[in-house]
């Protein structure tokens, strides 16, 4: 069996505890307008053209996103980060796009992840099916569970989909005794309101210690680019990355609700 | 962290003397070439051995070369009349009034050369010894393919410049005052056998010479104690006097004598230091290796008996620091001055590694020399910490927040891959515990061997040569072997085997010169001082340059990994198995430095496997030209007795051998530096 992966990432220190080796499954069933791997939404491969720039000329390149691996290739590359992995108490991240969308390839990562003695975490959206959850979560120790906006119709028009099945999921899992790490962007003028703020942290709350980390992404615009080169409409002009203080205010907030919370993961 | 310097660990006495050091001008101190012409002119050399000579001069030298004394210094000692003024060694190489004047004027480590030390050289030392110096009977006494193989840039010869050198001291003078070795040195010369060994007669003069240096260092010490008597006389400052008078003990106790205190121990060190880099100009200066070991017993002792604080302990390492500060590498010309262009003379002081019984040898002291490191933050001495899998990460750690700071001081080392590898030389291992790395990443056996460097070797000039078939297209000379029009092989294998067959060539002549230029240094420049103190030599009778020592170890410096790797990846991609370019037109393009060919030159670049990127499409070149390499060279006999070696280190020599290689398959423009290190490009 094959799955479709458009990113192996080495020395990943954001995508989980310790030192991990990130892989990215391609397709989504989101597309959040804030998207900084938009290149991992669409579930085919697809070709780009990255223009070289050498000495006052150009040359275009054309290149592939998304190879489709067997579970044996995609070990032999994360073997090679192994020492790193166990000596900082990391391991392997499965994430994307979303992950669970490619259930079946999915459950066999990580069976081989659990065959050489790794840690695995999940990093999901939460969007998908409870089979597909079901199949998984005995060989996840760790899920990174995106919280994004609690309000339905919010949610609906900034990431293509409502938010109910993501909040089911999340309590499902929370009531199953998985260890979550909560991912919440924050996004100035679309998800930072008190409203939002308030409505997830009630929501966090009642999920009875589940949760053992919040993290707080600060959304940066970096990937704009990325967005012309895939022929894709970027909608976040305009949008600030949020300050510093505000981080840290939010991070208070969680805080003295009793969470553990990091800025960045 | 803060980016500034902490000084707030540093005495107003080390903050100033600091500050001396590094606003010191560099600049060309004639005294060292004027004694040694003096005492040549006078005739004293005269019907003497060349040993003896040497350390006749050694003597004339040490007894007459003025002796500085800066304010507020704890340990004394100068190479030249003052900090940074430096000597020049006239019997090993004369610079032309052209190179004084390119020293003086170049942007970079230049050399203020003022116009007394022009005259002198112009009136006194160029006519003396123009046509006689070292460099001259080495170069009259290499063949022609060596010579072309030399101008063509294909490999250097560090001993056309500087004397061999380049070793470490073991934990001999911890142990042992000059006093001591003389004793010993009379017992060996008593005990020569004239009837049986053919060699009574060296030995007894190599073994003459070595007791002279020795009672020459004493004499110098004897100065010193003089003269810090005469300066604490004068002294108004009652804690200056008291200072001082400590000082002159100092030296009237140790050379000549074993040292008791931490004090006596640096003073000893500094001593046989200056002894070491004035009788001649050793690549990397000298090096006290493994000091948190050798310092250990006097830290503790000193401390117990009430002698000695921290503090105290802490001050006297900065002010040793400084000395080391106050010697940039004696001024280099033309090619050798290209390949290693920098004020530092790479005393590489060695922190951390394991006992000689293999246990972890990190101590109180250890870390207190990494504060030093961290406060004093200059560019001389370098430091390393040797890492095993013994040592604890707390050592780790603390040399973690220095790293951080990026100045570039401490390197790392593994430890349990040097004693690997020196075990593999066949070193003794408890000689392989004490050793370690020195100079910029050289393995030895410290105090025990002579690993002598000599010269960098440019790996991917011989490609270049291969593809013209023997002929270096800079001049058009056939400088190598007939291997074949490259336009006529029909596989990669065979390009291969055509670079290997000039690889083992040019090798060859690199070591035929090597082991003649070893005979030379063995009779015309032995260093009987130096001899002192790197075992066996005294009970071998042998001089350092000889073959004296336990170990004795040449190296070639193999240049140019990662571009050669670059270059054979790309030839064997792009004209072999994709066959997207023929042979022709890769050299057409690079003839023409990639001029009309620009599509050519993203795809040689942009679209090609390139080494160091976890591809063993490229990699595997890497280890195969290692693999060449080592195998024609390591373990040949040298001719003093030693062994040959490889190394892989460039200092700044990737820039010259860039220089006179033109574009190349890799993509890389004429005449631009290539790889450095073992780093991709």
């Amino acid at each position: 069996m094959k799955g479709l992966i458009f990113d192996i990432k080495r020395y990943a220190v954001h995508d989980g505890p310790g030192i991990r080796t990130t892989l990215f499954l391609k397709g989504c069933p989101l597309s959040c307008w804030w998207c900084h791997n938009p290149e991992g939404i669409r579930k085919e491969p697809e070709e780009v053209v990255t223009v070289h720039r050498m000495e006052g000329r150009e040359y275009p390149v054309r290149e592939t996103v998304g190879r489709w691996m067997s579970v044996e290739e995609v070990m032999e590359e994360v073997n090679k980060e192994r020492t790193f992995m166990e000596e900082s108490g990391g391991g392997v991240t499965l994430s994307g796009g979303e992950p669970l969308r490619q259930a079946a390839f999915l459950e066999d990562l990580l069976l081989a992840c659990k065959r050489e003695g790794y840690h695995t975490a999940v990093d999901t959206t939460g969007h998908v099916s409870r089979e597909a959850l079901r199949k998984v979560m005995h060989l996840t120790d760790l899920f990174l569970y995106d919280v994004k906006m609690m309000d339905p119709a919010r949610h609906q028009r900034y990431t293509g989909v409502s938010n109910r099945m993501i909040l089911e999921n999340l309590a499902f899992l929370a009531a199953a005794g998985k260890e979550l790490f909560i991912r919440i962007p924050v996004i100035p003028g679309i998800n930072d309101d008190e409203e939002n703020i308030r409505g997830t942290i009630r929501f966090l709350r009642g999920l009875d210690g589940a949760v053992k980390e919040v993290d707080l992404l600060p959304y940066h615009a970096l990937a704009a680019h990325k967005y012309e080169k895939f022929g894709m409409e970027y909608r976040m002009a305009g949008v600030p990355e949020p300050a510093e203080e505000e981080m840290e205010r939010l991070k208070g907030r969680f805080v003295r609700e009793g969470f553990e919370v990091k800025v960045g993961g | 962290m803060s980016c500034l310097v902490k000084l707030k660990d540093m005495t107003p006495r080390i903050e100033r003397l600091r500050e001396e050091s590094l606003n010191a001008v560099n600049r060309i101190s004639a005294e060292r070439a004027l004694l040694v012409t003096e005492f040549y002119r006078s005739g004293r050399a005269r019907g003497r051995s060349v040993p003896v000579q040497r350390a006749l001069a050694f003597d004339h030298l040490l007894r007459h070369k003025v002796l500085w004394l800066g304010e507020g210094e704890l340990i004394v000692g100068e190479r030249g009349p003052a900090p940074k003024a430096t000597p020049t060694y006239p019997e090993i190489t004369l610079h032309s009034l052209k190179d004084l004047e390119i020293l003086d004027t170049r942007p970079k480590v230049s050399f203020r050369v003022d116009d007394e030390v022009r005259r002198i050289y112009r009136d006194e030392i160029i006519p003396f010894w123009k046509g006689n110096t070292n460099r001259d009977r080495i170069m009259a006494a290499m063949d022609r393919p060596w010579l072309e193989a030399y101008r063509a840039g294909v490999f250097t010869e560090f001993q056309e410049q500087r004397a061999p050198g380049h070793t470490v001291l073991g934990d001999k003078i911890y142990r042992m005052g000059l006093l001591d070795l003389q004793r010993e040195i009379r017992r060996h010369i008593r005990a020569l056998d004239f009837y049986n060994d053919p060699e009574a007669y060296d030995k007894r003069e190599e073994l003459t010479a070595m007791h002279l240096a020795a009672g020459a260092m004493m004499r110098f010490a004897a100065r010193y104690a003089t003269l810090l008597h005469e300066r604490a006389k004068e002294e108004k400052d009652a804690r200056r006097c008291a200072e001082l008078q400590e000082m002159e003990a100092v030296c009237r106790r140790v050379p000549a004598r074993a040292p008791r205190t931490f004090h006596e121990a640096l003073q000893y060190y500094w001593f046989v230091h200056l002894g070491v880099v004035s009788e001649l100009n050793p690549w990397d200066s000298f090096n006290p290796g493994r000091l948190d070991q050798h310092l250990l017993p006097f830290y503790r002792k000193g401390l117990e008996e009430g002698t000695l604080t921290e503090e105290r302990a802490r001050e006297l390492l900065q002010a040793f620091w400084v000395k080391f500060n106050n010697h940039p590498s004696p001024p280099k010309i033309g090619v050798t001055a290209q390949e290693s262009n920098t004020y530092t003379d790479f005393a590489l002081i060695n922190l951390g590694g394991v006992t000689p019984e293999g246990d972890d040898a990190v101590n109180e002291l250890t870390y207190l020399i990494l504060d030093v490191i961290e406060e004093m933050r200059i560019l001389q001495p370098s430091s390393m910490i040797q890492v095993s899998r013994k040592n604890p990460d707390r050592f780790i750690l603390r040399a973690l927040d220095i790293i951080k700071t990026g100045f570039g001081q401490p390197s790392v080392f593994n430890t349990d891959a040097i004693i690997a590898e020196l075990v593999r030389q066949g070193k003794n291992i408890v000689d392989a515990r004490r050793g370690g790395a020195s100079g910029c990443v050289e393995s030895g056996a410290f105090g025990t061997e002579a690993y002598i460097l000599t010269g960098y070797f440019n790996l991917n000039k011989v490609l270049e040569i291969t593809l013209y078939n023997g002929v270096d297209p800079r001049t058009g000379r056939k400088i190598g072997l007939t291997t074949g029009d490259p336009r006529t092989f029909r596989s990669f294998g065979e390009l291969m085997q055509a670079y290997h067959r000039q690889l083992d060539y040019f090798l060859d002549i690199k070591i035929r010169g090597n082991n003649i230029i070893e005979r030379i240094n063995a009779q015309y420049l032995p260093a009987p001082f130096l001899s002192l103190f790197i075992d066996d030599c005294i009970a071998n009778g042998r001089d350092y340059n000889a073959g004296g020592a336990r170990y004795n170890t040449s190296y070639i410096q193999g240049v140019g990994l990662g571009s050669i790797t670059d270059n054979l990846t790309s030839l064997r991609y792009h004209v072999f198995d994709r066959k997207d370019v023929t042979m022709d037109r890769m050299l057409k393009a690079m003839e023409q430095n990639f001029e009309g060919h620009e599509e050519l030159r993203h795809r040689l670049v942009y679209m090609t496997p390139k080494f160091g990127n976890d591809d063993d499409y490229a990699d595997r070149h890497a280890r195969e030209v290692f693999e060449i390499f080592f195998a024609r060279v390591d373990g040949r006999p040298t001719s003093r007795g030693g062994t040959f070696r490889i190394n892989l280190l460039p200092t700044t020599s990737h820039v010259y051998f860039g220089s006179v290689i033109g574009a190349m398959p890799d993509g890389r423009k004429a005449g631009e530096p290539l790889s450095e290190g073992i780093s991709p490009v």
